[in-house]
């Protein structure tokens, strides 16, 4: 349902899609069951001259089986939303790539910007070659990263629709987390906790590109840190 | 519960002198008079919420427009608004008029008291409540404007000036919410003891109407998950003032333990002011349908069962806000468990629709429409329940139309369904009906043309709180403002066609045709008084013979049988 307004980006997007559609079709149908009889019966059951309502306690075992057994089918429905679900989450939040085979990035949250640490050439963090930018993160597709995020002031949340990432930062705390992009293009980093006077600017800009595009980009800003470092 | 059975001497004599007007309608003890202090204040306030979303929505939709009636939006305003239009809504609307004023008007007339057990802290309780109020209110007028940090206060913005840049007024909005709690606790207290000790002789517990079950519920669940809030409160006001760091990090304070004392009251409090309008719209269904509820005792159960489960489904709220991702599993687990007492609720009334014969008289047609919009905010939470679901949905535009669906028939339409039904027993005259469907399909339609396109504007990856879209290249499309604009403009209808309602009841008050004691040929002990029902409410304690419920009993000449008509 979703790919339809914002497109996959990420390797996870089409599981956090998945999941929505799951939940979409289970409770469409109880729905759409609940709404009709509930029309249908409206539309029977009106008042007429010399007809009264029929006595029906529900009490009765006979009488009961109308709630019980859509009573455990809900249920049942509930367990397979809970399975799609919590295999969604531990693959989205709980099972980190290793060290190895994914970069970091650092996401700093602060009234109003976004600020990002790029591991630059060495694919390494806090070394000399980082590349810090305001409100525009640059990666790579295909590759793995973990995202360090951070908060300077009060909470924050880093969101990237196209990957369905989204994710408070918490002033005190550095919380990981991870996507790998699918795509390449520029998309919408949005700050989705309310964080003060400009939360409604708070926006940034992902770039995602092709493995040439992105060391062509890391040797461009070294050379201009480099230059300024000169001056 | 002796010296209940009996009017108090004292009321014999009140029917003699009139009272003035200060001392009966300002400071009464009666509980119908402070049933209308806590239902005219919320209105007021409902007007006033109205109106914010009116001035905040138009900012959304036409960004940089002088919006009329008010003028330019600007940021900080924008989160004023939207702060005020939430905590307005449901902490000075929801909570007064569901639970304070259907609470304090219908337990003593159903269960056939002559008035609450403590009628003088009833009287207090509404006092503070408009101190409450008082407090709210000025902090529009204080320097840096009122509270912006959005209705759930998260700290550390809200917790410091230099954050939120409105130090007076986030202070006076924790004021206020407190003192508004104090207020619905000392409600509370007088809710529960009177429904537990002032019942009619031969009232037994399953004799007593799923509305006042519904209340006192409701208030259980307010007093026992309100403590960890009021502590949170006194100490976010004092990180604000005092200089504590409870939340704040660099003081070895935790933001994250507000939410957790948050939702541990604020998911519960869903439930506080459903289940008042859901036993509404159990006593109009049946009324109007001509039926016995379909299974009491499933009812009660299933609210007891949502009331229990209701504390254990909080942190679905903090999913993706920083705590360990494993906690999320248990979190899923129970909210989605808690569809299952609800969904089985809505199973329950539209099976006792089976078989009636069912009148679509105003009141009806409330009750009906709550069944019918609740269904479509109940199925859409089932989204956010599921933690892998959420991670896309959280904070977005989805989650506000969904809690829209469950919180405009809560409030607006639970209200409306109550207020029609009670109407001719509170002021003796009918309302008029042809005014009261105006009023309700007028209000319905355009309901769902405000909060239809916001699912699929949240869908679209929307997300809350923002003062200006276009900031954000991927929600500045064109379908993305003509939706906008739509829902714009569907409000504005819904909003004006409330002054139809109040039409119709000025226009009722004065001249509707005058009620007698039970126009609606319902069965509860209310509609045994006299309407109105004076202080002391009934001429002759009733003596209860049977469940609330009894209608179309075969063999009887009358298609209903009051529970105090002897056997």
């Amino acid at each position: 349902m979703i790919e339809r307004w914002v497109v996959q980006a990420s390797t996870y997007a089409a599981d956090i899609d998945g999941i929505i559609f799951l939940v979409g079709v289970l409770v469409g149908f109880w729905f759409l069951i609940a709404e009709g009889v509930f029309f249908w019966l409206i539309l029977k059951f009106r008042a007429r001259d010399g007809e009264r309502a029929q006595y029906i306690t529900g009490e009765e075992a006979k009488q009961k089986r109308f709630i019980n057994w859509p009573h455990y089918l809900v249920l049942v429905c509930d367990v397979f939303i809970v399975v799609g679900a919590v295999r969604v989450w531990v693959e989205v939040k709980q099972q980190l790539p290793s060290d190895a085979e994914a970069q970091h990035v650092r996401v700093v949250g602060q009234q109003w910007a976004w600020s990002f640490v790029h591991p630059g050439a060495d694919g390494k963090l806090d070394t000399a070659d980082d590349i810090r930018t305001v409100d525009e993160l640059h990666v790579q597709v295909g590759q793995k990263y973990i995202y360090e995020l951070e908060s300077r002031d009060v909470l924050h949340s880093f969101s990237v629709p196209v990957f369905r990432l989204k994710q408070d930062a918490v002033p005190g705390r550095i919380i990981t987390g991870w996507f790998e992009p699918t795509r390449t293009g520029t998309y919408d980093i949005q700050c989705v906790e309310i964080c003060g006077i400009g939360h409604g600017m708070m926006g940034a800009r992902i770039v995602i590109e092709s493995p040439e595009q992105h060391a062509a980009w890391i040797a461009q800003q070294t050379s201009s840190q480099l230059a300024a470092n000169l001056r | 519960m002796a010296e209940h059975a009996s009017p108090h001497p004292d009321h014999a004599h009140e029917g003699h002198h009139e009272e003035g007007f200060v001392k009966k309608y300002l400071f009464s003890t009666d509980h119908k008079i402070i049933c209308f202090q806590y239902m005219f204040t919320g209105m007021f306030m409902a007007l006033i919420g109205g109106f914010f979303s009116y001035v905040f929505r138009m900012q959304t939709a036409f960004p940089g427009v002088e919006v009329p009636f008010y003028g330019l939006v600007s940021a900080a305003e924008y989160n004023g608004l939207i702060t005020s239009h939430g905590t307005i809504m449901i902490f000075w609307v929801a909570m007064p008029v569901l639970v304070a004023a259907f609470g304090n008007y219908l337990i003593p007339l159903m269960i056939g008291a002559d008035d609450m057990v403590f009628p003088k802290i009833n009287r207090l309780s509404y006092q503070v409540f408009l101190l409450s109020t008082i407090v709210l209110l000025s902090s529009f007028f204080v320097e840096g404007g009122p509270f912006g940090g959005a209705w759930t206060a998260y700290p550390p913005l809200s917790a410091s000036g230099a954050y939120n840049n409105t130090p007076l007024g986030s202070s006076l909005w924790v004021v206020a919410v407190a003192l508004e709690f104090v207020a619905f606790l000392l409600g509370g207290i007088n809710f529960i003891t009177t429904a537990m000790n002032s019942r009619a002789p031969g009232m037994k517990l399953y004799d007593i109407p799923i509305v006042v079950w519904f209340i006192v519920i409701a208030s259980m669940l307010f007093m026992a998950s309100v403590g960890p809030l009021i502590a949170g409160a006194v100490m976010l006001f004092m990180d604000q003032n005092v200089g504590t760091g409870f939340f704040d990090p660099a003081r070895g304070g935790d933001p994250v333990l507000w939410q957790h004392l948050f939702w541990f009251f604020g998911h519960p409090e869903v439930y506080v002011v459903l289940l008042p309008a859901i036993g509404i719209t159990a006593e109009i269904i049946t009324v109007f349908s001509r039926k016995k509820l379909f299974g009491y005792k499933t009812v009660l159960n299933t609210a007891i069962a949502t009331g229990v489960l209701s504390f254990t489904v909080w942190a679905h709220h903090q999913f993706i806000a920083g705590i360990d991702p494993r906690m999320a599993h248990i979190f899923t687990i129970t909210t989605l468990l808690i569809s299952v007492p609800i969904a089985e609720m809505m199973f329950v009334f539209i099976a006792t629709l089976y078989g009636g014969s069912i009148t679509l008289s105003t009141p009806m047609l409330w009750a009906l429409a709550f069944v019918g919009e609740f269904l479509i905010g109940g199925v859409t939470g089932i989204f956010l329940g599921a933690s892998g679901a959420d991670i896309y949905f959280h904070d977005t535009y989805f989650v506000l139309a969904h809690f829209h669906y469950t919180f405009f028939p809560i409030a607006i339409i639970g209200t409306y369904a109550g207020v029609t039904y009670w109407f001719p027993k509170m002021f003796g005259r009918m309302m008029n009906d042809t005014l009261g469907k105006w009023h309700f399909w007028l209000t319905i339609i355009p309901f769902n043309f405000i909060f239809i396109p916001l699912f699929v504007l949240g869908a679209a990856g929307e997300h809350r709180r923002i003062y200006n879209y276009q900031n954000f290249p991927e929600l500045s499309g064109e379908w993305f403002f003509a939706l906008r604009e739509l829902a714009t403009v569907a409000l504005i209808i819904m909003l004006l066609a409330q002054v139809i309602f109040f039409v119709n009841v000025y226009i009722s008050l004065r001249s509707g045709k005058k009620a007698g004691k039970n126009p609606f040929r319902a069965n509860t002990l209310e509609w045994q008084a006299e309407s109105p029902p004076p202080h002391g409410n009934f001429a002759e304690l009733p003596t209860v013979y049977r469940g609330p419920y009894e209608y179309s009993v075969p063999g009887r000449a009358e298609d209903y049988w009051p529970q105090n008509a002897p056997t």
